[in-house]
């Protein structure tokens, strides 16, 4: 069978969704949340580089680039805000960011 | 066009970055000794910044960096709007940081790094522009909502809103590569001459992917959850920043990304913009009734003046996105004076936050149980306050684009939400008077509630005829 554009983006699509699903379902930890956020963003990126090749257009790769970098920078920017609130918290479960509610 | 021609015109965001990093670093080796002196820094670098934008004479519809990026008069309307808010919200601070002991020198860095944030977003026109402008302005405000690190509940807002607007970025993200994938082309025009012929499904997925993601940055319904939470545990001058630049810079960036990149297909995010509208301004309406803390409720009030302001985007038309433009700067003034009489509710053991905290203020401090009144009679939409005219031209530019239902949906909103306002006010002036407040809240924060007052009451015969004008000249900008 050979590989299309097609195959590319249900992979894509897939763990998008995995990602998703990471981010509602856990409920345990907040690093978990972190590494679904990743993983939706690699996936953006199977996607742009995928339309990239099968277009012949290298602006899909370009913007993968830029999306790989802000990614790197939310992940550091996550990481920090996770330690302030583990210091005055002493645990990072999901359900025990709680203090405000309607 | 050189190199040279479009850094000219990109003078004002070229500055603002360069001038932040040297504050930074002067900052970091003077130890955070001159905070004070940084903040008023950083007010000077918005006001430069300003300078060119007001008087710049260059021309005005030039798409630089190979369409990247676009200095006409929306943008520059925009970033007036912009920068005026955040150097407001620099002096709003001032005081408040000193009392909490949080005045570090990064406050005003960070906003002016957002504000860069905010000024690439209206400026965009390309899919990569608008991601790296929205993500220099949300990664700089989730740390700002953290801001007080000290503090449980302004790490959790923190946290709270990193998550979800990381997600939201996700889904604009993948929006984004969906449309490039469809049309080919990345740059909003080439998507405009792209969208007639184009597999349409695959296309309207990637819209819907990023309508959700731009929602959540302006905090529409269904994508509002964060918004209550982040508002209430972010230090009070933070929640008056959120308020009013990054509202207005979402809303500006929304329409001109419907409106320049899929004007051909209308009749399909119409609808969808019509339900996020209703929804946030039902959501907004009906959720404030119960709240007891103030800041809750000025989220729940900001919900629902986003789907105000969605109901021009909905409409499309010139008059539309003229009316949004008018829309969100009235919304600016108010809401930045309504912040900054929540930062005169302070005791001597700390910030007052609760409704209940407000009653019997006009027996207490006249003044203040003033300007709130004007406010909340001005967000209401009561004639001839400012507030009446800002609604006004989106009501009209609703029923002009034949959107009967919106208007009719608007108007029930309209009158469900007076309930919760009014029942502010029949607190502040009927009920029993509560302890007594701080008189000293510092001068620049009752300079601009009493300023922002003045433009509410006034505001028929100042900012309303001028925005008006300024505001069909930007639209126009969109629509060429």
């Amino acid at each position: 069978m050979e590989m299309g554009l097609g195959h590319y983006l249900t992979l894509a699509a897939f763990l998008f969704s995995i990602g998703a699903a990471g981010i509602f379902i856990n409920r345990k930890n907040v690093i978990i949340i972190l590494m679904s956020i990743e993983l939706m963003l690699l996936s953006v990126n199977i996607n742009l580089v995928a339309f990239s090749q099968f277009l012949g257009d290298m602006v899909g790769q370009v913007f993968a680039f830029m999306v790989l970098t802000v990614a790197a920078a939310e992940a550091a920017i996550g990481l920090a805000i996770l330690v302030t609130f583990f210091r005055n918290r002493g645990d990072i479960s999901v359900d025990g960011a709680n203090l405000m509610k309607n | 066009m050189t190199i040279w021609d479009n850094i000219t015109f990109a003078f004002p965001e070229i500055f603002i970055a360069i001038a932040l990093m040297i504050l930074l670093l002067v900052g970091v080796f003077t130890s955070g000794k001159y905070g004070r002196e940084i903040g008023w820094a950083s007010i000077g670098v918005l006001a430069v910044a300003l300078y060119p934008v007001l008087f710049g004479t260059a021309a005005q519809t030039a798409d630089l960096f190979n369409g990247a990026f676009a200095t006409d008069g929306f943008a520059k309307f925009s970033k007036v709007v912009i920068y005026t808010g955040a150097a407001v919200s620099i002096l709003l601070s001032g005081h408040f940081m000193e009392r909490e002991k949080i005045n570090r020198f990064e406050y005003p860095i960070l906003i002016l790094l957002s504000t860069l944030g905010m000024s690439l977003m209206v400026s965009s026109t390309d899919l990569i522009s608008l991601y790296m402008g929205i993500e220099l302005q949300s990664l700089s405000l989730y740390i700002l909502a953290a801001f007080n690190r000290d503090s449980l509940r302004s790490t959790e807002a923190g946290l709270k809103y990193f998550v979800l607007g990381a997600l939201s970025s996700c889904l604009l993200l993948y929006g984004a590569s969906l449309i490039y994938g469809f049309t080919g082309a990345t740059t909003f025009d080439a998507i405009a001459a792209a969208g007639l012929t184009a597999n349409t499904t695959g296309l309207i997925l990637g819209l819907v992917f990023l309508i959700s993601g731009l929602a959540f940055k302006v905090s529409a319904a269904p994508f509002h959850m964060w918004t209550p939470d982040v508002y209430e545990g972010s230090p009070t001058p933070v929640t008056a920043f959120f308020a009013a630049a990054p509202k207005f810079a979402g809303m500006a960036l929304f329409a001109r990304v419907m409106v320049e990149a899929f004007p051909t297909i209308i009749a399909q995010w119409q609808p969808i913009l019509v339900i996020i509208s209703i929804l946030s301004m039902a959501i907004g309406a009906f959720s404030a009734i119960t709240q007891t803390n103030i800041k809750r409720l000025m989220a729940y009030s900001s919900i629902g003046h986003m789907g105000y302001a969605l109901m021009g985007v909905a409409a499309g038309t010139a008059q539309g996105v003229s009316s949004v433009l008018i829309y969100m700067s009235i919304y600016l003034i108010m809401t930045l004076g309504t912040f900054a009489c929540i930062l005169a509710m302070r005791r001597p053991e700390g910030m007052a936050e609760n409704i209940s905290d407000l009653a019997g203020l006009s027996r207490t401090q006249p003044a203040l149980a003033l300007m709130f009144t004007v406010f909340f009679f001005s967000l209401m939409g009561i004639p001839p306050l400012a507030g009446f005219f800002a609604k006004f031209y989106v009501f009209m530019a609703a029923l002009d684009a034949g959107l009967f239902y919106l208007a009719i949906a608007g108007a029930l909103a309209s009158a469900v939400s007076a309930y919760y306002y009014l029942a502010v006010i029949i607190k502040i002036w009927v009920n029993e008077p509560a302890p007594e407040f701080d008189r000293n809240v510092g001068q620049s924060v009752k300079g601009i509630a009493a300023l922002a007052t003045l433009l509410m009451v006034i505001g028929i015969f100042t900012i309303v005829p001028m925005l008006t004008g300024y505001a069909e000249t930007a639209a126009g900008a969109l629509f060429r």
